[in-house]
């Protein structure tokens, strides 16, 4: 008895944690969520990348190039409208979460809740299932499960939640690059630029660059992966990686590869870029390519006090 | 953008001689739809010496896996897919027959030496736009390999399915062609 009232007021302890009560969400709310960012994320083209395709149509020097733009605005307008996908290729289910170090999770296992929202969402939105369970025998789960989830720790007591469905036309067509720190900025560029130009047409251009430098060969990765996030348009906060952004997207609009690979001088509408501090004797550099519709959707889900 | 020519199924040895590398076509008729898995299986029954789930003469393949078609809807969404991952089947199926194939993205030597050596097109299709192409599409029926899901061979029947010719039979190459036009040193 008085055991039982020891672990009680030990567990109450935990729940006051410096006097503050810890805040909850339910797994069932999180797998609602993802479910419904499966599918708008394949329904719905961003309004910054609409945008880019308005600002392209403008630019844009080749007729062919043009009339492409032209195509891609409508296709979105056809997939919002008529709640269908903008692209067979539905991706694979790439799912970042941020969550706030002071938020309990109940009701079950976070993981599996974001894989349940993944085949709820791919098999209510009529998207496509296509992953395969081992990369030699290639046979379809059938549900496009498992998710790829980044985990991210932050400060607070809420989650925020991004899909980023990545289609594999693009996704096939990135690299990286472990460069030799007297390669420089300079060499860092080339792999870049050449990673875009051996692409040409494959992964849907006018595409967007996510380019991360710095860490270790995964962190770079990493870094191209989730620049991808970023609204089109918007530059990287520091004025120095701006301008390297600046240029690139000038080099890379140069090669003439245009829309869908047929020329023109849109190539990218973008190139974002982030950077990490890195070892003495490296310079990873990683490119992650995002196709025109580079799509993702997310929401910040509160938590509520407990019982 | 160039007027369209219109062109029906099956694309004989004489239409193929009429198209040019950026020539703005529209394709009525029967195509087939085919990408990774059965292409592997298509020339592993080739290897074997059984029969094709249909004959490859004068077809025209389009490389697309659709999204599953809500009730009412022929097809799903229903774009190319990367044509470069077929490079390896390719030439053995233009060898036997086929005529045409629609995809997006670059072909290797090996597939355009194959399209020259025994008169193929390939044509492209605007990857990411699958909401609008499907709207092309006005039958499909899965005639083999059903065990693959979105990647069975479909035989369409489409009306007015817009495309542009990359690659002619004599090997001009639109990729190269409107890159080097528009390219900056």
């Amino acid at each position: 008895m008085i055991r039982k009232e020891s672990a009680a007021n030990e567990i109450e302890g935990i729940r006051n944690m410096g006097g503050k009560r810890v805040k909850e969400i339910q797994v069932a709310e999180i797998i609602l969520a993802i479910e419904k960012l499966c599918i708008e994320s394949n329904y719905n083209l961003g309004v910054d990348i609409m945008r880019g395709f308005k600002k392209a149509m403008r630019d844009e020097r080749s007729p062919l190039g043009a009339a492409i733009l032209e195509r891609l605005i409508e296709n979105a307008k056809v997939a919002e409208e008529e709640s269908v996908p903008m692209c067979q290729d539905t991706g694979m289910a790439v799912i970042f979460v941020e969550v706030g170090q002071d938020l309990h999770i109940v009701g079950g296992l976070l993981t599996e809740a974001i894989d349940e929202g993944v085949r709820r969402g791919y098999e209510k939105g009529y998207l496509r299932k296509s992953v395969v369970k081992d990369p030699f025998d290639r046979i379809n789960t059938g549900d496009n499960t498992p998710a790829i989830i980044h985990y991210d720790i932050v400060p607070g007591d809420s989650m925020r939640l991004i899909v980023a469905p990545k289609g594999f036309g693009s996704e096939n067509m990135g690299g990286i690059k472990m460069c030799k720190p007297s390669e420089g900025l300079e060499g860092a560029m080339r792999f870049v630029v050449d990673t875009v130009d051996r692409a040409g047409g494959n992964p849907c251009p006018p595409i967007i660059v996510g380019v991360g430098v710095g860490g270790t060969m995964e962190k770079a990765t990493f870094l191209a992966k989730k620049s991808l996030l970023r609204e089109v348009g918007r530059h990287n906060p520091e004025e120095r990686l701006a301008r390297i952004e600046e240029e690139l997207l000038n080099r890379i609009n140069r090669l003439g590869i245009g829309p869908q690979g047929f020329g023109g001088v849109t190539t990218a509408l973008a190139v974002n870029l982030e950077v990490y501090p890195t070892h003495i004797a490296g310079m990873p550099v990683a490119v992650n390519i995002g196709c025109h519709a580079t799509r993702h959707k997310e929401i910040v889900l509160q938590g509520r006090i407990g019982r | 953008m160039s007027e369209a020519l219109r062109i029906e199924t099956p694309l004989t040895q004489e239409k193929i001689k009429g198209l040019m590398a950026g020539d703005n076509v529209l394709i009525s008729g029967v195509i087939y739809t085919g990408r990774d898995a059965a292409h592997k299986k298509m020339v592993e029954a080739l290897e074997q010496g059984a029969d094709l789930p249909f004959p490859l003469n004068d077809q025209i393949i389009y490389f697309v896996g659709p999204t599953p078609a809500r009730e009412g809807q022929v097809i799903g969404s229903a774009g190319p897919t990367t044509s470069g991952r077929m490079d390896a089947y390719s030439p053995k199926l233009i060898a036997e027959g086929l005529t045409g194939m629609i995809g997006k993205g670059l072909r290797s030597q090996e597939v355009i030496n194959a399209m020259k050596e025994h008169g193929a097109v390939y044509f492209g299709a605007i990857g990411g736009a699958g909401a609008i192409i499907s709207k092309c599409i006005i039958s499909a029926e899965v005639i083999a390999y059903p065990e693959l899901g979105t990647e069975a061979i479909r035989r369409l029947t489409v009306k007015d399915f817009p495309a542009i010719v990359v690659i002619d039979h004599c090997g001009n190459n639109l990729y190269e062609i409107g890159k080097e036009q528009y390219r900056k040193p």
